[in-house]
């Protein structure tokens, strides 16, 4: 059994903690790349985490995006929509195909 | 074009032979493996693409939700209506084999069973704002378990691509031509040899003719 986890600034995550995902504020890159590697290992196999965070984390995101588990996946914040999971698609077409055909 | 540094002798040239026709038939497996993984990632990522619009939309109207709240309550307030759930997320992954990559598939369920669970509040002192907030996450929440699913799928089908894509471009374009090249080298040498060997004979044997019947003698006494 494998649990869901939130990570984000509070705003943005709490509504989250009340559908039972596990919701773990944070506000710097620092701290979420340390608490992703933690969570990584603790039996989380989905980790949202906000578009805001996961842009001051590419290395880590790259890292995670090759493992099997967990899935880290991007979502936008209470600040508002970066269009960073949208870039992301994109560049995974990129790698697949050679060039984005969804422009 | 390189060819491989080999001695041009026919065991050689046999090996070489057998060598190419492998390399063929991987390259042509491999080149189906690829349209094959192509045609499941482009599925899969406009899958992605429509499901993340869907569920990035429905996250930013949670969002307005509770600006919304946060403007009439307190932090506290809202911590203690929020951050003791009535039930708890869980999550099973199976594995799915698709073309070779381990893509998962899960399956999440709470703990706790009825729509009624997702508040964990009493009405009296909330705003109808939260309920609102937190009926629109509990009903994007299918999805976006599917969209964790959709997108570590495509992440690890677009890795497998691009290895797979590397092979068949190793192979079409490195391996297969240095192998003919080297056969060609064989083949020519073989061939010369021969010719070599032939002259070398037709030769020898004009010299052991003239030995025996010296017709150089005879054609000078005669004049």
């Amino acid at each position: 059994m494998y649990k869901i986890a939130a990570i984000g600034d509070k705003d943005s995550v709490g509504g989250l903690a009340a559908l039972g995902m596990h919701v773990f504020p944070v506000e710097d890159g620092q701290a979420a790349k340390e608490l992703l590697r933690k969570l990584a290992e603790g039996g989380y196999a989905i980790i949202y985490i906000t578009e805001k965070l996961a842009s001051q984390i590419p290395a880590e995101m790259d890292w995670f995006s090759e493992a099997f588990s967990p899935a880290v996946i991007p979502i936008p914040g209470v600040s508002g929509n970066t269009g960073m999971g949208l870039e992301r698609i994109s560049s995974m077409v990129e790698k697949a195909v050679g060039v984005d055909i969804f422009k | 074009m390189a060819r491989i540094n080999v001695n041009p002798t026919r065991m050689e040239l046999t090996n070489l032979k057998r060598k190419l026709v492998t390399a063929m038939r991987g390259h042509k497996l491999l080149k189906d493996k690829r349209d094959e993984l192509m045609s499941r990632f482009l599925e899969l990522i406009r899958e992605n693409k429509s499901l993340r619009l869907e569920v990035e939309r429905a996250l930013i109207e949670a969002g307005s939700h509770m600006a919304v709240v946060k403007s009439l309550m307190s932090d506290a307030a809202l911590d203690v209506a929020l951050m003791l759930p009535k039930q708890e997320m869980q999550v099973e992954i199976e594995k799915k084999n698709v073309m070779s990559v381990d893509i998962p598939v899960y399956k999440a369920s709470f703990k706790a069973g009825g729509e009624g669970d997702i508040y964990s509040y009493g009405y009296a002192f909330t705003p109808g704002d939260l309920d609102a907030a937190i009926k629109k996450l509990y009903d994007i929440f299918p999805k976006m378990v599917r969209l964790a699913e959709v997108e570590k799928s495509c992440q690890l089908l677009a890795a497998e691509i691009e290895k797979t894509r590397r092979r068949v471009n190793a192979l079409e374009h490195v391996m297969i031509p240095q192998y003919m090249e080297t056969i060609r080298y064989i083949k020519f040498k073989l061939d010369e040899n021969e010719r070599g060997t032939i002259t070398r004979l037709m030769k020898v044997k004009d010299m052991m003719l003239e030995q025996a019947h010296k017709y150089k003698e005879r054609l000078m006494g005669k004049e």
